[in-house]
């Protein structure tokens, strides 16, 4: 396995940082912006990096990712071409760890083995599955093992013991936690995820829990951390920062970079 | 893949939905086979098919359809079911099991309408409260059925995401559904989605054949040599075919809405157009694209309106065990006619997609042949537009 996830944990424990993982759908508003925005991310201070492939029935995804599905996918924006966008972000930043959130059809239509050699080729770390959970992860595990991509599985709030033991026994890379139900968005905010689950995932060994779904303001991050969470993914606010100013690009950028810094600081001790 | 029996048939099939979403099924999945082994829960659901739902429900045999003197065609009379459709079998037991497990709100998708009509009188009748989602186009072309819902207290939600029709109410119910599966259960109304729901479904349904299958035997003495029955997700299908399975001599046919033409682009015929993909949680037949983004379907019937197939007809496709025809427009609203001049009975345009096919079959006939078609539901909702339809060719 590679060991970019790790090795970015490492360096920010010694920090005494959390993680701060924003996330885009590749080829949002269309591939050329989109690179420049991934650029902005990395420029301003995320510490890796999700991203999604557009897809045109995105079950757990709310409003403001399915719009940005769509608009990749009216750009023109395909699975190779996804692909694509990876190796050049791959090339500018060689040590930051990058994972892909996707559907199953997309992979599955491309045949799972080609799928996940064309993302090794391409020089992603991890990947996540949203509708694939624990119990269908054979689908996935032998592709993944020989082209040593972290398979990355979901921590929910109402995931038992026997699951969060398997999700040490089967992850790696990092734990997608979850707070709440629903869908992506910050319609509904972030809750503060239970102490419990992060201590039980630690206690079996499972990867660095990271929080998602509805975080958008550095309160949310100072929170998740102060719970025990190695770490944030940000999404629909980004997106959102995207869909206010398509077709304005310096706009664009500046409005991002700030967000991302705003939102980086908080990951960091506050009398550090 | 795995091939876990209970949730896989052969390939086809499983639990591919966000990991929030499988406590939810995990206890659908116990309660219902709970439920299955339950005498008193096996009595209410009779009960409720018989007193409230009206079953049995008729086998008629046609008397002036069909021509050809060697041919009998009897249709399965699901028409006549409350509710005006075989939809009402299913939501029953479903509703039940929505009660059995403590929850109070029912959420589900509909396309026509014909399922979230269903859904709403079931829901009335079990003091359930209903979220259904509608695509905001299928809204403006089922005006009368938005309003039977609202009337039996059902909250009718318009769906603006995608194309606004079947394949998006079905995403926005799931999206509330992992929000909500606390307090709410998912009526899912067809044999596709998730394990448990293609198993449930079909369980849910089997009083179909089950029915059909006495009835023949009672009436002919012996086994039908064709059951035909249409297929958009293919409940009404599953459910019809289900008990004569293991009669070979059967011939099993699904007939698939082919549109405007099987290569028009316009059509809903996952098994014959469609790849191996992954859809709505199941391992089935989807149309996609070259990149596997999903296709729109198209159907003159609503109800047959669906980018994918239950995972069991992919399996019994497969297995050879069923064969799966298809019907254009055209040849659905030919066999709708026919059947309202010579029998008096005006059939669903999903329906008329397996008497189209029936017809071809009897036409075709050297032999003495038995057929019964499963008449699914009932063509009142579909007037205007077969109106609308015969005006503009009449003025063409």
């Amino acid at each position: 396995m590679r060991e970019r996830y790790a090795n970015m944990f490492k360096r920010l424990e010694a920090k005494n940082e959390g993680a701060f993982i924003p996330f885009v759908t590749l080829g949002d508003p269309d591939p050329e912006t989109s690179l420049t925005i991934i650029r902005t991310l990395v420029e301003n201070g995320a510490d890796a990096l999700e991203l999604g492939f557009p897809f045109s029935d995105p079950i757990a995804d709310g409003p403001t990712i399915q719009k940005a599905s769509l608009r990749a996918l009216q750009a023109g924006m395909t699975v190779e071409a996804c692909f694509r966008l990876i190796t050049d972000v791959r090339a500018s930043y060689p040590e930051l760890p990058v994972g892909l959130l996707l559907y199953a059809n997309l992979v599955v239509h491309q045949g799972v083995e080609a799928f996940y050699a064309r993302a090794e080729q391409a020089g992603v770390d991890a990947i996540l599955l949203a509708d694939v959970p624990l119990l269908e992860a054979d689908l996935v595990e032998a592709a993944a093992q020989s082209c040593r991509i972290a398979p990355v599985y979901i921590a929910a709030p109402q995931a038992g013991q026997d699951i969060l033991r398997e999700i040490a026994r089967r992850g790696s890379g990092y734990t997608y936690l979850l707070s709440r139900g629903g869908v992506t968005g910050t319609e509904t905010s972030a809750g503060v995820p239970t102490g419990d689950i992060i201590r039980q995932l630690e206690a079996y060994g499972a990867p660095p829990a990271v929080l998602g779904f509805g975080i958008s303001r550095p309160e949310h991050v100072r929170d998740a951390l102060r719970h025990g969470a190695k770490g944030v993914f940000c999404g629909s606010a980004i997106v959102r920062i995207i869909e206010e100013n398509v077709n304005r690009t310096s706009r664009l950028t500046e409005k991002l970079a700030a967000y991302v810094r705003a939102m980086k600081a908080a990951t960091r001790p506050l009398d550090g | 893949m795995n091939r876990d029996k209970k949730r896989y048939f052969g390939a086809y099939g499983g639990m591919f939905v966000p990991e929030l979403l499988m406590p939810a099924l995990r206890q659908l999945e116990e309660v219902f086979f709970e439920a299955q082994k339950d005498a008193a829960f096996q009595k209410e659901f009779q009960d409720l098919l018989t007193e409230y739902a009206g079953r049995p429900t008729a086998l008629t045999r046609c008397r002036n359809l069909v021509e050809n003197p060697r041919v009998t065609i009897y249709l399965k009379r699901e028409d006549l079911l409350h509710g005006g459709a075989h939809k009402t079998n299913q939501v029953l037991g479903q509703a039940l099991l929505a009660l059995r497990m403590g929850k109070k709100e029912i959420i589900a998708e509909t396309g026509a309408g014909q399922h979230g009509t269903a859904t709403a009188l079931a829901c009335a009748l079990l003091g359930l409260k209903a979220r259904i989602y509608m695509g905001r186009k299928d809204m403006e072309r089922q005006q009368p059925n938005v309003f039977r819902m609202r009337l039996m207290g059902a909250e009718v939600i318009p769906v603006d995401s995608g194309s606004g029709t079947l394949k998006d109410a079905v995403n926005e119910a799931l999206r509330d559904w992992s929000a909500s599966y606390m307090e709410s259960h998912y009526l899912l109304g067809t044999a596709a989605g998730p394990h448990p729901y293609p198993t449930m479904v079909r369980e849910f349904q089997r009083i179909i054949g089950r029915e059909t299958r006495r009835q023949i035997l009672e009436r002919e003495g012996r086994l039908p040599d064709h059951v035909v029955a249409c297929v958009g997700g293919g409940s009404n299908a599953i459910g019809m075919f289900a008990d004569f399975l293991r009669d070979e001599t059967v011939q099993l046919t699904g007939v698939e809405p082919a549109g405007k033409g099987l290569n028009s682009g316009h059509h809903g015929a996952a098994i014959h157009q469609g790849d191996k993909g992954i859809l709505h949680g199941a391992y089935s037949y989807v149309m996609q694209g070259p990149d596997g983004q999903i296709e729109e379907s198209y159907s003159i019937s609503a109800g047959l309106d669906y980018p994918a197939v239950g995972p069991e007809h992919a399996w019994l496709h497969d297995s050879g065990r069923a064969r799966y025809a298809a019907a254009t427009d055209e040849e659905a609203l030919a066999a709708f006619k026919l059947l309202c001049s010579k029998e008096g009975i005006i059939p669903a345009l999903e329906s008329s997609h397996a008497l189209a096919y029936a017809l071809k079959l009897a036409a075709e006939s050297k032999h003495e042949t038995l057929i019964v078609v499963n008449l699914s539901g009932r063509g009142d909702k579909d007037l205007e537009l077969v109106n609308r339809i015969l005006e503009e060719k009449s003025d063409a």
